[in-house]
């Protein structure tokens, strides 16, 4: 890894308990050399493995937990870190079981990609199972690329007939949820086959192999290009009670760029100030942009504090939005109480007003009313805000368009929301 | 649509832990940050610097301390604090042997699990809400699973199968009284990441992290330092090797690498061509057990 490489690729895996997404994930590991001989040699000898003799438990390379592996399951998510002389990877491995699908919501909201994996050797006529459907439906709404791996083909001969039949069925999910051209690939995780390298194997099979495949994507949008949007993590006071006092303004850029002498926008009253400065540790820059962590000062004496949020004006504020939210908590939606909205670093007292549909998982139908919200629910809500939110689209810009609801007396965060329009 | 932003891989990371470290201080009432003297903690300490000069730091330095230091790391550790004009908190186990809090099975057994304790009643005693860490997640499987911000519960334990979600990098701190915060700003990176800034920034480390000759004896894959507190056993053949720490920790349970990298780009070139992973290489207690760390962790080991 060098200095010079710029291409993070974050990877989350997602599919149904016991597809295997957790042996994929210590395959890549494997195949790209990315595991140690200690590590490697501590796999051989695990207590629980189900390997065969002389053969290697790849999904103990993640599942690392005492209960993980006594079980044969994964129940949070592992992060793992390797790079190929082009790109440099973080792995995320989430669990399959609806119980820990909360788990699976984190892992997915720190990736970029998410590989679904489906078991080809347990589908009847190509059904899909809830939790592919699921994790098909959470990667999409958090804004992830999806890959799909249709794995255990070696229990199917590697029938062509069979995987058309999957591909078949992703194909139509796609369409349903709105995904275009997912690129498919049939692979079998244990052996290796078109996961690293393509395969002998499946001779019909004119794609390239996984890893080629979450390598060579797009780019995407670059955030530099996005407005400007600068959550304060915290005020800095220098010669803090002399008359030469100045305050400045940490924090991380979410989105755009700002430079000396550009007009920016203090929170949803829009008080016009001038940057004079940015500052970092040891450096004055002239201008700064999305993912440095810089500190601005500006002209006048703003009064802006944490929590507030400067913009480049080009802004819409709302009270009332409508999202969707995936709802983590254990604890059920109660439509009398308050939760705490948090969105950058800004903390905002907001109720769910309605529940616009819940959307069931067996058809992938809009289930309309207001239902209760429980663990694990997908929902569009429409949400009101004490005080003006920033409403950018999570779609136009994740950075800002992403919010946690909290609840106020357990301390829980209760749902991961994804702001969707302006009621 | 996939979103990305320009940076290099360094600055990144940089500031992406910058940004954390705000978060911790921002969302806490009273955190502290473990400084040691290895070199994470170096490294976490001059990110903190980072984020938050000209003012000085917003939380002490704490150390909970073995009693079993290598020679130099203490007084690189008192030395950092006092150049940096920060204020130092040192917890010793040796007060919690005293206090009977830490019973040990012999007088040099290792002070390593030990720690969890010194360390959860040093919290009790300064009301420590949130302690800033420097473990990265490469280091071992059950680091692996654990959040950037890491919720114990009044008796300081991790419960790893019920994590609190984590979304995007909207780090909700909030607890309960009693309860507190680990916090990881160095959760992504690698231990190559933490050479090359160590590197690039200049980040002054203790010597024993640099090719030296130190007396040693074989025992198993390891070479284990001959010291007060661990001397040779009788009849054990001590040898004069040209070695290297790749982690610093107590006496008793970390070894050091045969190695002739005698500054920081030969660590680095070193790094690279390494087939054994850092703590496999050097560390004792986690070969007690296939899940030693996440034992400790469970006992309240940061």
């Amino acid at each position: 890894m060098t200095q010079t490489q710029t291409k993070l690729v974050r990877i989350v895996t997602a599919g149904s308990v016991d597809d295997g997404k957790s042996t994929l994930i210590g395959r890549i590991l494997h195949d790209s050399k990315a595991l140690m001989s200690d590590q490697v040699d501590a796999l051989s000898h695990a207590r629980f493995s189900r390997a065969e003799e002389g053969d290697l438990d790849l999904s103990f390379v993640t599942d690392g937990l005492e209960s993980e592996r006594e079980q044969g399951i994964t129940i949070d998510v592992a992060y793992r870190y390797f790079a190929t002389p082009q790109t440099s990877f973080i792995v995320i491995d989430a669990p399959g079981h609806e119980q820990y699908t909360r788990n699976m919501v984190t892992g997915a909201s720190n990736a970029d990609v998410a590989i679904v994996l489906v078991d080809a050797s347990r589908l009847h006529q190509g059904a899909l199972k809830v939790q592919t459907r699921r994790h098909a439906t959470i990667a999409h709404l958090l804004g992830l690329k999806v890959v799909f791996a249709v794995n255990k083909m070696d229990l199917v001969n590697w029938s062509q007939k069979v995987f058309q039949d999957v591909e078949e069925s992703l194909k139509r999910l796609s369409r349903s949820l709105g995904i275009t051209n997912p690129a498919i690939v049939p692979i079998n995780a244990r052996s290796g086959d078109n996961v690293v390298s393509k395969s002998p194997a499946a001779s019909w099979y004119q794609g390239a192999s996984l890893l080629d495949i979450l390598q060579n994507q797009g780019d995407g949008t670059d955030l530099s290009e996005l407005p400007f949007r600068f959550s304060i993590q915290r005020v800095v006071r220098i010669d803090g009670h002399t008359k030469a006092a100045q305050r400045g303004y940490a924090g991380r850029i979410a989105s755009g760029q700002v430079a000396v002498g550009d007009e920016i926008f203090v929170g949803p009253y829009r008080r016009p100030t001038k940057i004079t400065r940015i500052e970092t540790y040891d450096q004055s820059l002239d201008r700064a942009e999305a993912g440095q962590s810089v500190t601005l000062y500006t002209e006048d004496e703003v009064d802006a504090a944490r929590g507030d949020l400067l913009t480049n004006g080009n802004v819409a504020y709302a009270n009332r939005i409508t999202a969707d939210l995936c709802w983590l908590d254990d604890q059920a939606w109660e439509s009398r109480r308050r939760y705490i909205l948090q969105q950058g670093t800004a903390n905002i007292t907001s109720r769910i007003e309605s529940v616009l549909h819940i959307r069931d998982m067996q058809d992938l139908s809009e289930v309309r009313g207001d239902q209760a919200l429980k663990l694990n629910d997908i929902a569009l809500v429409q949400l009101q805000t004490q005080t003006p939110i920033l409403a950018d689209l999570f779609q136009d810009n994740p950075k800002t368009g992403a919010f946690i609801l909290i609840d106020p007396d357990t301390n829980q965060t209760a749902a991961a929301g994804m702001i969707r329009g302006v009621a | 649509m996939t979103f990305f932003s320009r940076l290099l891989h360094l600055d990144r990371l940089e500031s992406e832990a910058i940004y954390i470290l705000r978060e911790a201080a921002a969302q806490s009432r009273n955190p502290a940050l473990l400084f040691s003297g290895g070199k994470d903690s170096a490294v976490l300490l001059h990110l903190a610097l980072k984020a938050f000069r000209p003012e000085n730091l917003p939380f002490p330095l704490l150390h909970v301390d073995t009693g079993h230091n290598f020679e130099g790391v203490t007084q690189f550790r008192d030395e950092t604090a006092a150049r940096l004009g920060e204020r130092l908190v040192v917890a010793q186990v040796e007060e919690s042997i005293k206090r009977g809090s830490v019973r040990l099975a012999s007088p040099t057994a290792s002070r390593n699990a030990a720690q969890a304790v010194t360390l959860l009643e040093s919290i009790e005693t300064h009301g420590f809400d949130l302690l800033l860490g420097g473990a990265r997640r490469d280091e071992d499987k059950a680091r692996a699973k654990e959040r950037v911000f890491s919720h114990r519960d009044a008796f300081g334990a991790w419960n790893p199968k019920s994590q609190r979600p984590e979304l995007w990098d909207l780090y909700n701190g909030r607890l309960q009284e009693g309860e507190n915060f680990r916090v990881f700003p160095l959760s992504n990176w690698t231990e190559l990441d933490v050479w090359t800034y160590i590197e690039r920034e200049k980040i002054a480390l203790p010597d024993l992290y640099f090719a030296h000759i130190r007396p040693v004896v074989r025992d198993g894959a390891y070479w284990r330092p001959v010291t007060p507190v661990t001397p040779a056993a009788e009849g054990q053949l001590v040898e004069h090797r040209l070695v290297r720490f790749r982690t610093v920790g107590d006496m008793t349970c970390t070894c050091p690498i045969e190695s002739d990298a005698a500054d920081v780009s030969a660590i680095i070139a070193e790094t690279r061509l390494s087939t054994l992973s850092e703590r496999g290489a050097t560390r004792m207690d986690d070969k007690v057990n296939e899940a030693a760390m996440e034992r400790r962790k469970r006992e309240g080991y940061f």
